[in-house]
């Protein structure tokens, strides 16, 4: 079971500091190149980078709140064209049959709670809102404004020392229990996974070996 | 004709008859009831309109001691059209009323013909108006019935009411008209707020009952919990209010509960935290029914620092049977109910987003669920568990975390055969899926042939058997063929007329048939309307249904408490054939809120429409109809 405290000194990072570097993780979907960008520091691939990769391959796309059943689709379904076999992916009013008031309860508790190493309290975030892990990290980044959220920063190429500063890796429980890296999947499947979000201290990350889906192999 | 009557099911409210002549009927025994005093003793002449004791007179005390018994609707019913005599004692003897739509009779007329009513329960909007497939502001208005109640019955006790709207007047004029009120039941009811709710906590000082199920209550900053009177002990039974969206003054609440001996029934919303939870369970661990809010740690409180012993307080419940909740639930703590989850008839996680392992905990030990409500998080292998300990289980509901044709579908055919296999005395099931096979539902029907209600939502529309690629007739064919019992089905996926020949020939029993997207042609229609003599509520969306099917049902109409029919192929010269058939049935033809505005100002009547909707009434037609409503004539 992934550790539930927050709070951790300060201290142990200079110990654990010396076994991170020599790990040398590195991230991402396996057959894809590993890039070591210029500059970086170790070769462990920054956050963003990873983010990069995963949009390419994705097909995030925002989730079309609009289709919501807000959405007048009745002209479609005129008195005169009731069959329609659904060509279109697009959401009709009133189908499913599922009741607002359970469909809003249920996104309520789509809400995933965000945990901090460190802080006393959580926050919570509707997933559903975002379009990107960047629009993502970047609320994080404000909600969180005392610690810095590593790789958060596009663009840049930040040299990252993890023992001069607090850096904290975004990780998630995703649906069985597992806890992953932020960034790893498609934007569309982390939301459909995703259970709640811890910012780890970067030197606690050092043991979270990155998971890929099944069918893929890992590498460390 | 006669016949038919007596067979009317027991959702009629009212006797009557397919003719509506039993309209006169009351209408003239109410003038002769004024010679026997509301207190029916034989004496007991009102002097204004003497009249000499008649024969029957003694009968009629006989009789009414002995309908004093009658409870059952339907009995009522039958017991009112054996003769005029009859007919007055059973009205005088009737203590519970049922209007099944709102519309379908006047208050002044319910009030005029049951004189000693001491508890109401009133139906109003139509169940496909809950999916946003009408504007708002159709109708249903309590108001009305509020005042008619208020001078009629001064003694009321209990008012149940389902999809009407309520404003917080009218909960001021409930707690003012009625000083022994004891019960108030709001299932899928808006228009009030908490301002409502605190005057009927502040007023109603012989409070038993608060149920707000499934409503939508306006938001306001009004503490209504902290208008219940804050001294000596309440008679509160029961208190519901999981459907409100805004926070409550807790430590009121709690008060509340301190002073609440006779508490069985708490259900409260996401705004209490598990810490609040636990403060309130010490304090009633004579519940039987809990409700736990949001199961989670309020926000700003971390996990860890100094937790109660949640598991102790849930084991200290010794009565519990039924917990629901779970509404922002952190998994972690399901742990603390294992202790309850044995003496369980009844668990509602559909608002848990768990996985198939977590449920697993806690259904290994519920052997004796009978109702059980579950997201479809849980997954087939989820719902094998529960197949596997719920033996005795009796309704299950599966609902879709993510309600949208495309998603997922963590559930299927295969998590159905379980239940089927496991769970042979289930009688009610609404299945949430995105692929379902003919073979699953057949299964189900041979294996669980206690089935009353079946209603299976394929998500996806016109989806065929995922196996064999059929339609899903067969399947819903076998169900009405083997459950003997089906009184309820609601059918979905690709579907041809032939699902509705089986309906019309087996499903003899089927009160309440929901259908979407569905169908050929008329002849879908007609199987059913020509082959169902029980049938009462009819709702059809989007399925290729016209004129001639609609003319076919001619003969039942009147045996019906409404139709409902959305984006068919009706005309508005169909629907006007209709009305002029049957003159007791109100034809409303509803239209898309922006299509009126945008057009005339007088009736558009041959225009295209989106909804028809038709039920008998003994009144005119209704005169608080919005414009969007078009009553055909």
């Amino acid at each position: 079971m992934p550790p539930d405290t927050l709070s951790d000194s300060p201290e142990s990072d200079v110990t654990s500091a010396v076994t991170f570097k020599d790990t040398e993780l590195t991230l991402g979907i396996p057959g894809e190149p590993t890039r070591s960008p210029a500059g970086k520091f170790c070769t462990k691939r920054g956050f963003i980078e990873t983010v990069d990769l995963n949009l390419r391959t994705s097909t995030s796309k925002p989730r079309g709140k609009t289709h919501a059943d807000e959405v007048d689709d009745k002209s479609d379904d005129v008195v005169s064209g009731a069959c329609k076999t659904p060509a279109s992916k697009t959401q009709v009013v009133g189908w499913p049959p599922v009741r607002s008031y359970r469909k809003k309860a249920l996104e309520s508790c789509k809400y995933v709670k965000v945990a901090v190493d460190g802080a006393p309290y959580l926050r919570k975030v509707d997933l559903e809102t975002y379009n990107s892990y960047q629009e993502l990290l970047m609320t994080l980044e404000k909600m969180f404004t005392c610690f810095k959220i590593r790789g958060n920063y596009l663009g840049e190429s930040k040299v990252i020392d993890p023992m001069k500063e607090m850096e904290y890796v975004p990780t998630y429980e995703d649906k069985d229990g597992d806890w992953m890296l932020v960034g790893d999947v498609p934007w569309k499947m982390f939301i459909e996974s995703c259970k709640r979000i811890r910012l780890m201290k970067s030197s606690e990350a050092v043991g979270l070996a990155p998971r890929t889906p099944p069918r893929c192999t890992t590498t460390t | 004709m006669r016949e038919e009557r007596t067979e009317m099911s027991k959702d009629d409210d009212r006797s009557p008859p397919l003719d509506l002549r039993g309209a006169d009927i009351a209408e003239s025994s109410s003038k002769t009831r004024n010679c026997v005093t509301g207190s029916g003793h034989v004496t007991g002449l009102n002097p204004m309109e003497f009249q000499a004791p008649y024969p029957d007179q003694v009968l009629e005390n006989v009789l009414e001691n002995v309908l004093q018994f009658l409870t059952s609707r339907r009995d009522r019913n039958a017991a009112s059209l054996v003769c005029k005599s009859w007919c007055r004692v059973e009205a005088l003897t009737r203590s519970e009323l049922f209007i099944g739509n709102c519309y379908s009779v006047s208050p002044r007329r319910a009030t005029a013909r049951f004189s000693r009513v001491r508890a109401v329960a009133i139906k109003g909007r139509p169940r496909f108006a809950d999916f946003n497939l009408m504007p708002p502001e159709w109708g249903a208005h309590f108001a009305p019935w509020v005042a008619a109640l208020g001078s009629a019955y001064p003694w009321l006790e209990k008012v149940y009411l389902k999809r009407m709207s309520v404003t917080d007047e009218d909960l001021k004029h409930l707690a003012e008209y009625f000083p022994c009120f004891k019960e108030l039941v709001l299932v899928c009811c808006d228009g009030f707020g908490t301002r409502g709710l605190a005057v009927i906590a502040k007023k109603c000082r012989q409070l038993r009952v608060l149920d707000l199920i499934e409503s939508e209550v306006a938001e306001s900053d009004m503490d209504w919990i902290g208008e219940f009177p804050e001294c000596g002990m309440t008679c509160l039974e029961s208190l519901i209010f999981d459907c409100v969206e805004s926070p409550i003054n807790f430590e009121a609440l709690e008060r509340l509960v301190i002073r609440s001996p006779s508490l069985k029934k708490l259900r409260l919303n996401r705004f209490v935290s598990i810490g609040q939870l636990y403060r309130l369970m010490v304090r009633a661990p004579q519940l039987t029914h809990l409700g736990t809010g949001s199961f989670s740690l309020a926000e700003g409180v971390a996990h860890g620092d100094q937790e109660p012993d949640y598991e102790s307080a849930f084991a200290a419940c010794k009565s519990l049977v039924c917990l629901s909740g779970f509404r922002e639930i952190t998994p972690d703590y399901l742990s603390a109910i294992y202790a309850v989850c044995a003496n369980l008839t009844s668990l509602n996680l559909s608002y848990a987003n768990i996985n198939a392992e977590q449920l697993k905990t806690v259904i290994f030990h519920c052997h004796k669920l009978q109702t059980f409500w579950v997201l479809d998080s849980i997954c087939d292998e989820g719902l094998q568990a529960a197949a596997a300990t719920c033996k005795d289980l009796r309704e299950l509901r599966v609902f879709p975390i993510d309600a949208r044709e495309d998603s997922e579908g963590p559930v299927s055919d295969v998590g159905l055969r379980a239940i089927s296999e496991g769970c042979r005395k289930l009688q009610s099931i609404l299945y949430f899926c995105q692929h379902m096979t003919n073979a699953a539902v057949i299964a189900m029907s041979n294996n669980c042939p206690d089935l009353e209600v079946f209603r299976l939502c394929i998500m996806g529309r016109h989806r065929p058997d995922h196996v064999t690629n059929e339609p899903m007739d067969e399947g819903f064919g076998a169900i009405v063929k083997n459950c003997k019992k089906l009184t309820r089905l609601a059918v979905s996926g690709l579907l041809t007329d032939q699902a509705f020949s089986y309906i019309g020939r087996y499903g003899k029993l089927v009160r309440t048939l929901s259908v979407a997207f569905a169908g050929d042609s008329d002849l879908g229609l007609k199987y059913v309307l020509e082959g169902c003599p029980r049938l009462q509520k009819l709702e059809i969306r989007d399925s290729p249904f016209g004129d001639a099917a609609l003319r076919s049902g001619l003969h039942h109409y009147y045996n019906m408490r409404f139709l409902w029919m959305s984006s068919c192929r009706l005309s508005p010269q169909g629907c006007r054939e209709i009305a002029r058939a049957l003159p007791r049935l109100v034809v409303e033809v509803i239209r898309d809120e922006a299509d009126v505005i945008r057009g005339e100002c007088e009736e558009h009547i041959d225009e295209p429409f989106d909804i028809l909707y038709m039920y008998r009434s003994l009144e005119r037609p209704r005169d608080d109809a919005p414009n969007f409503v078009t009553i055909l004539h």
